[in-house]
């Protein structure tokens, strides 16, 4: 009964970091893809897209299995050390986005200027070559890190599939929503979700490299929501200690 | 596969660990490696059971993020 519990709350915590983790990227890629299908047809634009789904999948599916072979206790360790190193990059871009003292992400800053990349180009068939191109490179790019994000949480988790499916889920949501509203998602809160991720990535990295190295946490992966709890209050006060300083400093 | 290929494919593949897991916060990657280290001299002595790790090591993460926050303010208002 109790191991049950403690592996739902690992697996819950996967489960929504990937999610959301999925979500950020895929908004982000979304406005690069709608706006290409705008400028030039949806043919490239879907093109590029499947190209690149499909290259994610081919990495997902390379390296997925290769991973699963590592011991545990090692696999956790690497993963923990690239968890920790991801999440706190994660972390230090939200809590300077939050203060103001790092542009926050511009959807329609992003749109206007893929928009206008297109349009420079005069020849059509240029164009969609171009078009294909900025759409694969989008989706790529943004998906890249939801890849590392899928086989690092899942393959230490022993839940790849279960990481792969919820990555799934939440690229299709993003799809559907975009493909309703037809426009970019420029209203989605992105730096607070981007905090969420980081809080959990740096979770799990700390769990994790712990374990690797031999720590035995109390309450074995209930400590995992623990970590969330201290990772998220830290963020907090740190965020508004910066904020504290920049009124200083302006006084 | 050509030799140039072979050299170009592993130099990219080195370039892009380089720039995700250094990039422009190397602080974060040497403050992980030392958190790392740290833990497993801990562990290494046969405090694995003691509560310092598991106070030590969350610790040592928030201070690493702090540490690296307050190198970009500093930067951002230089």
């Amino acid at each position: 009964m109790f191991v049950a519990s403690t592996s739902v709350s690992g697996i819950s915590v996967m489960v929504v970091a990937v999610f959301v983790a999925c979500v950020v990227e895929m908004v982000e890629a979304l406005t690069i893809v709608v706006a290409v299908g705008h400028t030039s047809g949806w043919r490239p634009a879907i093109r590029g897209v499947a190209a690149a789904l499909g290259a994610l999948g081919l990495l997902v599916a390379g390296f997925g299995p290769a991973l699963v072979q590592i011991p545990i206790n090692t696999l956790r360790l690497i993963v923990g050390g690239v968890l920790l190193i991801f999440g706190l990059q994660w972390l230090r871009k939200a809590v300077l986005r939050s203060t103001g003292l790092k542009a926050k992400h511009d959807e329609d800053l992003i749109f206007a200027e893929t928009v206008q990349e297109i349009e420079s180009v005069t020849d059509l068939a240029q164009r969609e070559r171009v078009a294909f191109m900025m759409a694969f490179k989008g989706v790529f790019l943004e998906g890249l890190e939801v890849v590392i994000t899928v086989l690092t949480l899942g393959t230490s988790a022993r839940h790849l599939s279960l990481a792969v499916l919820t990555a799934l889920v939440a690229a299709v949501l993003v799809a559907v929503v975009g493909a309703i509203v037809a426009r970019q998602l420029s209203s989605v809160p992105e730096n607070a979700m981007k905090m969420t991720v980081g809080v959990m990535l740096v979770s799990y990295g700390t769990f994790w490299s712990g374990e690797g190295l031999g720590v035995k946490w109390p309450g074995n992966d209930l400590m995992l929501l623990g970590l969330v709890g201290v990772f998220a209050v830290a963020t907090w006060i740190t965020i508004a200690a910066v904020k504290a300083t920049n009124v200083k400093e302006r006084a | 596969m050509s030799k140039s290929l072979l050299w170009r494919i592993l130099r990219g593949f080195g370039m892009f660990w380089w720039d995700f897991l250094v990039g422009d916060t190397p602080e974060l990657f040497v403050s992980t490696v030392f958190i790392l280290a740290i833990t497993a001299v801990i562990s290494e002595v046969g405090h694995q059971h003691s509560g310092a790790v598991v106070v030590f090591l969350p610790v040592l993460v928030v201070a690493s993020l702090v540490i690296s926050v307050t190198r970009a303010v500093r930067t951002a208002r230089a």
